[in-house]
């Protein structure tokens, strides 16, 4: 009698494959992290945690954001309350130079080494790269040498060129799903599109913010798809939302992601992009709690945005850094990223 | 004297009409106000790092800071 050949357990894989050697997890490897039973996920987020330390060592990234440019966008993403295609109740709005200024200096205040400006656009026309120009020429002004980061949507070559001549180091585009669940999300630009202009910021040397939202009607398999796509685009940096069903949008009756499904797809990214900035973004509130957002930072999570987001709000600042500094982990100094 | 009609500031409707548990929330943990309270007008909402501002065309502006 033959035994069945016995099954290796992908977490003892990943020890080996994504602790020891940095490789990350294959789709299919990703997919198995992904269905692993609820009693595994603290074994799951200790050997992230483990690879993050490994391979990105003990800092956390701590960022703020702000909206330049709230509202009105032409494109149709699903999740997105600043659409103007849905009868969502956010309205147009416009950050004034001395409000970017402030929030640029509340975010430096908490200790923060990124802001990002961002704008709700299909891309920047030359209105809002002149507003951006304006503003990044204030914030120094003021004293501050925050790393600014923007997200302005598409980009042409010569809008690349810009953003480097203003000196913004890091640019942010999200894929947001699987690119074959992106035309689900999406119908009004492609994931290609998005791809496009992911590589012209890459080779212009800026570094490469790129993540996307859980909990969009994508299946387990789409979530694996989605990771090993990010993990081949290599970016700097992957910010992890999970959707906040928003009135007026077609996403706002979807259930909130739970906590459990929210852990597993933190280490499971982890495993995917050992040593990718990986950042809690929006939704994290809803989704985890208090005691959720913890248990992130210690199963592979090494950024967060701190204070509100674009049209949500957050918990306040000081509450994530007092939440660091119980988990006596250190946030990077701007000493560090230069 | 009219009666003074107060409406919800997530969803805009009725605070007599319906049950606004879920509104309320919302606006306790993730949400700024949107809609007018006094008038349901929609509001003009911008949200920086640690606060927010939200301006009723008719009734003026109301912020976070306290
Ligand atoms: S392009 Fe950005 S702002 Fe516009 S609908 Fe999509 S996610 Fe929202
Ligand atoms: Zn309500
Ligand atoms: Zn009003």
């Amino acid at each position: 009698m033959t035994a069945a050949p016995e099954r290796i357990d992908v977490l003892d894989e990943a020890r080996e494959q994504v602790l020891e050697r940095g490789v990350g997890l294959s789709e299919a490897q990703v997919l198995q992290v992904l269905e692993l039973p609820d009693d595994r996920i603290p074994e799951l987020l200790a050997l992230a945690h483990e690879v993050r330390e490994r391979w990105c060592g003990p800092e956390v990234e701590v960022e703020g954001i702000v909206s330049l440019k709230t509202g009105g966008c032409p494109e149709d993403c699903h999740f997105c309350s600043q659409s103007g295609q849905f009868p969502s109740p956010v309205r147009s709005a416009w950050l004034d130079i001395p409000g970017l200024v402030r929030a640029a200096r509340q975010t430096r205040e908490t200790g923060a080494t990124e802001f990002c400006i961002v704008a709700a656009v299909r891309g920047p026309d030359k209105r809002l790269l002149s507003q951006v120009r304006d503003g990044i020429k204030a914030i120094r002004e003021d004293g501050n040498d925050i790393q600014i980061a923007c997200s302005l949507g598409m980009l042409t070559q010569e809008q690349v060129d810009e953003l480097v001549a203003m000196g913004v180091h890091r640019y942010n585009h999200n894929l947001e799903t699987a690119r074959s669940h992106f035309p689900n999300v999406v119908t009004t630009h492609s994931w290609e599109e998005r791809w496009d202009t992911l590589r012209m910021i890459r080779d212009a040397g800026m570094e490469v913010c790129c993540g996307g939202i859980i909990g969009m009607g994508e299946t387990l398999a789409q979530r694996a798809e989605f990771a090993v796509q990010l993990a081949e685009l290599e970016p700097d940096e992957v910010p992890l939302n999970f959707l906040i069903p928003n009135p007026g949008t077609p996403y706002e009756n979807y259930p909130v992601v739970e906590g459990a499904e929210a852990l597993r797809t933190v280490g499971a990214f982890r495993l995917a992009l050992p040593r990718t900035i990986l950042r809690f973004a929006g939704g994290r509130e809803l989704t985890f709690g208090d005691l959720g957002a913890k248990q992130g930072m210690l199963g592979g999570i090494n950024a967060i945005i701190v204070g509100n987001y674009l049209t949500n709000l957050g918990r306040p600042a000081q509450q994530d850094l007092d939440m660091l500094e119980e988990l006596s982990m250190p946030i990077k100094a701007l000493s560090q990223t230069l | 004297m009219n009666p003074v009609m107060t409406y919800c500031s997530f969803c805009g409707k009725e605070e007599a009409d319906g049950d606004h548990a879920f509104c309320r929330q919302r606006l306790s943990m993730i949400d700024p106000p949107r809609y007018c309270s006094e008038c349901a007008r929609r509001m003009v909402v911008q949200v920086t790092p640690d606060g927010w501002t939200a301006r009723c065309s008719r009734h003026g502006e109301i912020t976070s800071a306290r």
